[in-house]
């Protein structure tokens, strides 16, 4: 199949099950874009992420189009941006035209308390591949478990974990360059 | 006319909002304020809608308020203006990474960034958590342990791990998440 249509319904099927923000599309992602298709490694899918939450736009696009783009240029990101969007358009046009009501109807909650669960689920196991990628020394454990604790404790912009996280990151590697040149 | 406004809004909106889909829903309420195009309790309802359908709620915010404002054209431009500034913005960062992802500053930058990131969605599924497997409002009220959870999606929860962890079956995602919502309908949830 042409890649650049490959692109596309990947991530409509991306979108299409992506239920809750950026970070809920993640499983899927890790199943389509690097396990069956090979397009991005983890760690480059963990870039991509930590980029985009500092980047202006929605996460879920943001991530699309950089792994759209490593596969197929800019052609390709393009092709990943409309897929992710292509699914909302459908259906959100279909229930605000037909279904005003629709996230009042019993059905609709108890599916999505359903749904909800198994996000969760999917979320746990999607860490624990990524962790293996992320998270390989002590230092790096450290800066996970306090963005973390941070995050969950405090309202502080993702953006500055970011960019602390980067200066980090900057400091320890020219400290060990630095630890071996001295040795 | 209305349809060059829209696009003028949400193009604004996507170059703004920094942070993801809820990090839009103070520009739409802008948009709600400046151009009278509908009210606070339908932005309500959109959020509503828009938390409880597939796909990015960004997105979905973005497709219900152009449909509200202008029909499928409306939704269609919305939504494409939304996100129209972070792929270009996305394009030009991508092939800075290309050039420079060998540079040892650059690797040092992803070696921190990285395990922040992992915290970051971490801290996203602790929020799914709360809402999804506590009952915390209930809590409040009786301040029985008991009611601390939610035990039918405890249960779940449990059934979904140890299935999902068997490597032989590997089910897909959207399998799962199908499976999740019939059995929210048939155990009412």
């Amino acid at each position: 199949m042409n890649t650049h249509l490959d692109l596309f319904l990947t991530f409509c099927k991306i979108g299409g099950l992506t239920f809750g923000g950026g970070y809920s599309m993640l499983p899927m992602l890790q199943r389509e874009v690097v396990e069956s298709r090979e397009w991005t490694t983890e760690a480059e899918i963990m870039d991509y992420y930590a980029i985009s939450q500092c980047l202006p736009g929605l996460i879920a696009v943001n991530v699309a189009v950089f792994a759209g783009s490593k596969v197929k240029g800019p052609a390709g990101g393009i092709c990943a941006a409309l897929g992710v969007v292509f699914p909302s358009m459908v259906v959100i046009t279909a229930i605000a035209a037909f279904l005003t009501n629709f996230a009042e109807l019993p059905a609709v909650q108890s599916a999505f308390a359903g749904i909800r669960v198994c996000v969760l689920v999917l979320i746990c196991q999607a860490i624990n591949k990524l962790r293996k990628s992320s998270v390989v020394d002590w230092k790096t454990a450290a800066l996970c478990a306090a963005v973390f604790l941070l995050s969950i404790l405090t309202g502080v912009s993702p953006i500055v974990y970011v960019v602390a996280a980067a200066l980090a990151g900057v400091l320890i590697q020219w400290r060990a360059a630095r630890g071996r040149l001295d040795s | 006319m209305i349809l060059l406004r829209l696009f003028y809004e949400f193009f604004l909106t996507g170059l703004f909002a920094i942070g993801g889909g809820l990090a839009t829903v103070p520009f739409i309420e802008r948009i709600s304020e400046r151009t009278g195009w509908f009210t606070r309790q339908t932005l309500v309802d959109m959020i509503a809608v828009s938390e409880a359908t597939p796909g990015p709620i960004g997105i979905n915010m973005a497709t219900y308020v152009g449909y509200v404002t202008a029909g499928i054209p409306g939704a269609v431009v919305a939504s494409i203006a939304e996100v129209l500034p972070s792929v270009i913005i996305v394009l030009i960062m991508a092939r800075f990474l290309k050039a420079f992802a060998a540079h040892p500053t650059v690797q040092a930058v992803f070696y921190g960034i990285r395990p922040a990131s992992v915290g970051m969605i971490a801290a996203a599924g602790f929020g799914v958590l709360k809402i999804a497997l506590l009952n915390l409002p209930g809590y409040d009220a009786s301040r029985a342990v008991a009611d601390l959870f939610q035990w039918k999606s405890l249960i779940l929860a449990g059934a979904l791990f140890v299935v999902l962890n068997m490597k032989k079956l590997r089910i897909h995602p959207a399998l799962a998440i199908a499976g999740s919502a019939l059995i929210g309908i048939v155990f009412r949830f």
